[in-house]
């Protein structure tokens, strides 16, 4: 069965991950609606705002049929915002999250734009070579239930991590031309 | 080239391999923003309001469009500790406005640590030939254009974002209108052109050659196409987007209108589902009185803001 992907479209570089997902020839369409849920093998929560999803999420509801999507055992990756949505713990804030991967996520944990910033980092299970990473006001993981794979770490931070079908990055794969996190997803995650 | 350690494992030791303030991650910040509304607010009060409301980020400064007209004068960057009282108050990214070419301005809104600044044709120009060289900076520029060459001009100097200038301060979306349906045009048409018509097309324009050539084989701009100037409603914001603007700006819309949580709130979602007119009639509905407005043609051309920058 080939697999359909959906991209949650509220606000933010949904296109970014649309174009990955068309780079490896993933069938993918971009989701407002609960409706478009239906027949998705997985979803792909976007960077953007994370208070302004929040909001959106609830404004359209969406966050319920969200969680009934993953109590059927869809995959799901969240880069940046959205690995703060799939949280299970945000420090100091009680805004909401989806608690679908047990991590802790400081919300923009390097600090403003102004420390924004591009790395290469190193990740065993993505080979030998390293991923170019792009932090835009990135959260820091800084700590993970025993449930959860570390993929990528650096400096007391994870950058990737993995628990079960959920797979979130605290960078942007997205905003570059390298499709291995993406493939891994459909791949280990789907 | 650098010298490349391996991974550190979490010994907290300091790799050269991380580099900040490069264009990508000032484009970066850019397409985080995409599908948003970005609002203007003079006080931390309003900057709360406009993100409980759903903005993905807000435009810190003193006195909205609408009250810079009326007032008239000298515009200037607003007041630091003003600036800072609002990012204190909001997590979403914050951005405040230099003059045009007032390169001490943006050094300064730097140095507060805003995430993007405005090169606004809103306050007063401080150079009229020269605009501000934005590559000099660790924090992304966006800037207004009203044509693809202007646009073009602007990204040249290292603007990490374009939108339409429109016409600020007035709650009429003509202008808008105008200037978005104009760069998607220039677009269109050199996507179609020959490559032995776009040296021309670049003298034409006035645009960089190198940025032409890009255009014309990728028929859209290098950075995020947002718009701006006259935005009043959901369907004000809805219509530049179906137009192809990537996301919008509210300046005096807003905090001008007669329910502005509110009325934010509808933008906000007006700009998710740009294309869904069931949608826009719900969130159109009830939203109390918009801005009062100005018709264009009743302005002296000195009034116009949208002339400013070269």
């Amino acid at each position: 069965m080939s697999k359909k992907i959906g991209v949650l479209a509220l606000q933010g570089d949904f296109e970014a991950h649309q174009r990955m997902l068309n780079k490896l020839s993933i069938e993918n369409i971009a989701v407002r609606k609960a409706e478009q849920l239906e027949d998705l093998n997985g979803l792909i929560i976007p960077g953007g705002e994370s208070t302004t999803l929040i909001k959106l999420l609830h404004a359209f509801d969406l966050a319920d049929p969200i969680k009934e999507f993953y109590k059927m055992g869809k995959g799901f990756f969240g880069t940046c915002a959205g690995s703060i949505l799939l949280a299970k713990e945000i420090e100091n804030s009680d805004q909401f999250r989806f608690g679908f991967i047990d991590i802790t996520v400081e919300r923009n944990g390097y600090g403003r734009q102004v420390d924004s910033f591009e790395d290469d980092i190193h990740a065993k299970e993505f080979g030998k070579r390293p991923i170019h990473a792009i932090f835009i006001r990135a959260p820091k993981i800084t700590a993970c239930g025993k449930s959860v794979s570390v993929l990528a770490e650096k400096d007391n931070s994870i950058l990737i991590a993995k628990e079960k079908n959920v797979l979130v990055s605290t960078f942007h794969p997205e905003l570059t031309d390298d499709t291995r996190l993406h493939s891994y997803f459909i791949d280990k995650c789907i | 080239m650098k010298e490349k350690n391996k991974n550190s494992g979490g010994n907290g030791q300091i790799e050269d391999t991380v580099l900040k303030g490069t264009y990508k991650v000032k484009v970066g910040l850019a397409e985080m923003l995409k599908g948003g509304v970005i609002m203007d607010v003079v006080n931390a009060e309003q900057a709360k309001i406009a993100e409980d409301a759903g903005a993905c980020a807000v435009m810190a400064l003193e006195r909205v469009p609408a009250d810079i007209r009326r007032d008239g004068g000298v515009s200037r960057m607003s007041d630091p500790e003003m600036i800072l009282k609002i990012m204190a108050t909001v997590t979403i990214p914050v951005m405040a406005k230099a003059r045009i070419g007032h390169f001490v301005e943006a050094q300064i809104l730097e140095s507060l640590g805003v995430d993007f600044i405005d090169e606004s044709e809103v306050l007063t120009p401080a150079d009229e030939t020269n605009h501000i060289y934005k590559h000099d900076f660790k924090i992304p520029f966006v800037c207004g254009a009203t044509n693809l060459g202007e646009a073009l001009r602007r990204i040249g100097e290292g603007a990490a974002m374009i939108r339409t200038k429109g016409e600020a301060g007035t709650g009429n979306v003509v202008e808008a209108v105008r200037h978005i349906r104009t760069i998607v045009g220039h677009i269109k048409k050199l996507s179609v052109m020959g490559d032995d018509e776009l040296m021309t097309e670049a003298k034409t324009m006035g645009a960089p050659y190198e940025l032409i050539r890009w255009v014309a084989k990728n028929a859209r701009l290098p950075v995020p196409n947002f718009s701006a100037g006259g935005i009043a409603t959901p369907a004000d914001a809805a219509l530049v987007m179906q137009l192809g603007a990537e996301a919008v700006f509210v300046g005096s819309g807003i905090f001008k209108s007669g329910n502005p949580a509110k009325r934010a709130e509808a933008i906000v979602k007006a700009a998710t589902h740009f294309r869904d007119a069931k949608i826009l009639a719900e969130v159109s509905k009830g939203l109390g009185e918009a801005m009062v407005g100005i018709n264009i043609d009743t302005l002296n051309a000195n009034e116009l803001l949208a002339t400013r920058g070269w």
